[in-house]
């Protein structure tokens, strides 16, 4: 120990260490192992019936699997989004890069607000989509909507540094080995953006499984049909039943952090390959 | 989360657009044109023009007296009270998290720079219920708390907690990575000339940071003020008391004052776009 202390030379080390350990501490361990404490309380049981209850697996379903699939189409979109901006001059370029981080910048309640009277029966594109038989808002359908909206920017801003990055001679040297310009997408761009398209997919993903504020004024939240589990937490929350509240949240703080632990994987990933992003 | 201060106003395009080789069809390039813009035609420019037309519905004058109305104004001070405790909070930890792992080396370093990433991963909700769980009527801390009179849940303390909360990792996250790249060499030229801790800082640490921090501190502050789910767990909702803006917004839209709804929320979109002018700006400036 002695050696290591004798080389730091920069002042303020024991404080500093300190007082970032007591501050996380405070703020996020302690609060955190409560929820976990709490569930302790719970038999094995009793957990397992709070937590595989029919209407919590609906919300399971309806929360990951439209989760899933609106990371999917950002993983598509983005990729489409971050390649134009990246590679193409358009009229309104800068506004529209700019304007990509909306969401990260919009309170999530004005998402939803927004979303909703877009979406609604007498809205701007529910009432030319319902008369279709599309009904949006007030479906899942509308939730999709809305975590499609919240999860945008994270693909766009992990595969947009990527492409920037690239070397153009790896695609003049696949054109001069005479690959058309699909086949070097494919081929060669495709894989190079991989660690990074999966990085976002999974923030995007991550983000829309814990999404509330955007997500509740579109959704209807009709049980075992569009309730997603945050709101099924407040709506136990509500009826005082704390055990089952906590028990659902642990669920969802475990699949957070199996999560957060594949993103930080994928994250590695991507910087071995290209260096620091 | 967002890609740091990035070298992303350089004109990249003609880069690629020079050679055939790193070039599509013209089709192909009109076609991938098209998609990105109605995606973001749809998805982004639609909402935000949504919120200031319906908020504009009925004319100025409903527009302007559903922000000067008395459980607005309060709303919009609650909202400042809130942000302005815990975005400072934040500002300090972000720089000593960012000091301690940048600047040493010690076990445990790539652990705790991941768990400081951690509140990003938490859902809003659960958040607030591990507030209830800790300090509200039936929590550790509740009866305690009940007996000598200090209301955290549903009380402004509550809202601050949550806030800063969801708030945690912005500053940190961004200067991390800004303080690792930049090294130590200029610090330890300051030791070595027998500057003070506080002079390294402020007169070498500092300006090199200037803009990182100040990237790191509007997406920060922009978040405080917008949060929702975690403050509407802890907040009990009571008008005048505990509502922040986007909570008003809530009752609002809840009890079918739509025009009025959108009116507020179109302060918390003005406040979106200043901060993403600010952050644009930012990535200008600091490339």
């Amino acid at each position: 120990m002695h050696a290591r202390a004798a080389r730091r030379v920069l002042p303020g080390f024991p404080l500093a260490l300190g007082y970032t350990l007591v501050y996380l501490s405070l703020i996020v361990l302690i609060p955190l192992g409560a929820v976990f404490l709490k569930t302790a309380t719970l038999s094995g049981e009793q957990f397992w019936a709070m937590v595989s209850a029919p209407r919590v697996m609906a919300s399971y379903r309806i929360s990951f699997g439209l989760s899933l699939l609106a990371a999917l189409i950002n993983a598509v979109f983005g990729l489409i989004f971050a390649w134009v901006l990246v590679r193409y001059r358009f009229p309104g370029k800068r506004i529209v890069d700019a304007l990509v981080d909306l969401p990260f910048a919009l309170p999530t309640a004005v998402a939803g607000i927004a979303l909703t009277a877009i979406y609604s029966g007498n809205g701007w594109l529910g009432q030319w989509l319902e008369p279709l038989g599309l009904k949006v808002a007030f479906t899942p359908l509308g939730i999709l909507v809305a975590l499609t909206f919240i999860g945008l920017p994270f693909v766009v801003r992990t595969v947009q540094p990527v492409l920037e990055d690239l070397d153009t001679e790896l695609e003049e040297a696949a054109a001069s080995l005479g690959a058309d310009r699909w086949q070097t997408f494919w081929r060669v761009v495709l894989p190079v953006l991989t660690p990074a398209l999966l990085t976002g997919f999974a923030l995007a993903f991550a983000r829309a499984v814990g999404e509330y504020g955007s997500v509740i004024f579109i959704a209807g939240n009709v049980p075992m049909v569009s309730e997603i589990t945050p709101l099924l937490i407040i709506t136990k929350l509500e009826q005082y039943d704390y055990a089952g509240a906590t028990a659902i949240a642990v669920v969802m703080l475990v699949a957070s952090f199996a999560l957060l632990f594949l993103i930080n994987g994928l994250q590695a990933w991507t910087s071995r390959r290209h260096g620091s992003i | 989360m967002a890609a740091s201060i990035a070298t992303r106003w350089t004109a990249h395009s003609q880069r690629f657009e020079a050679s055939a080789a790193t070039r599509e069809p013209a089709w192909v390039k009109g076609v991938l044109i098209a998609v990105a813009l109605s995606f973001f035609s749809l998805f982004l420019l639609l909402p935000l023009v949504t919120v200031f037309a319906e908020a504009l519905r009925k004319g100025w004058a409903v527009y302007l007296a559903a922000l000067v109305e008395p459980d607005a104004l309060f709303a919009i001070y609650l909202t400042l009270l809130v942000t302005a405790i815990a975005v400072p909070l934040n500002l300090i930890f972000g720089v000593t998290a960012a000091w301690t792992i940048a600047k040493f080396d010690f076990r445990g370093k790539q652990l705790l720079t991941t768990l400081i990433d951690l509140p990003f991963s938490v859902s809003p909700v659960i958040v607030g219920l591990m507030y209830v769980l800790i300090f509200g009527a039936q929590g550790w801390f509740g009866p305690w708390l009940m007996e000598h009179g200090v209301r955290i849940v549903f009380a402004v303390p509550g809202l601050v907690l949550a806030t800063v909360f969801v708030t945690f990792p912005f500053v940190a996250r961004e200067l991390i990575p800004l303080m690792q790249a930049q090294g130590k060499e200029e610090e330890e030229a300051a030791v070595v000339l027998g500057a003070s801790g506080w002079r390294i800082f402020w007169h070498v640490t500092l300006p090199n940071i200037k803009w990182g921090l100040i990237y790191g501190v509007v997406l920060c502050n922009a978040r405080a003020m917008g949060e929702f789910g975690a403050v509407s767990v802890v907040s009990g909702h009571i008008r005048g008391q505990t509502n922040t803006l986007p909570l008003h917004v809530e009752i609002l839209y809840n009890e079918y004052q739509f025009a009025a709804a959108f009116a507020v929320a179109s302060l918390l979109a003005l406040l979106a776009l200043l901060t993403l002018v600010v952050k644009s700006w930012v990535e200008w400036r600091g490339r």
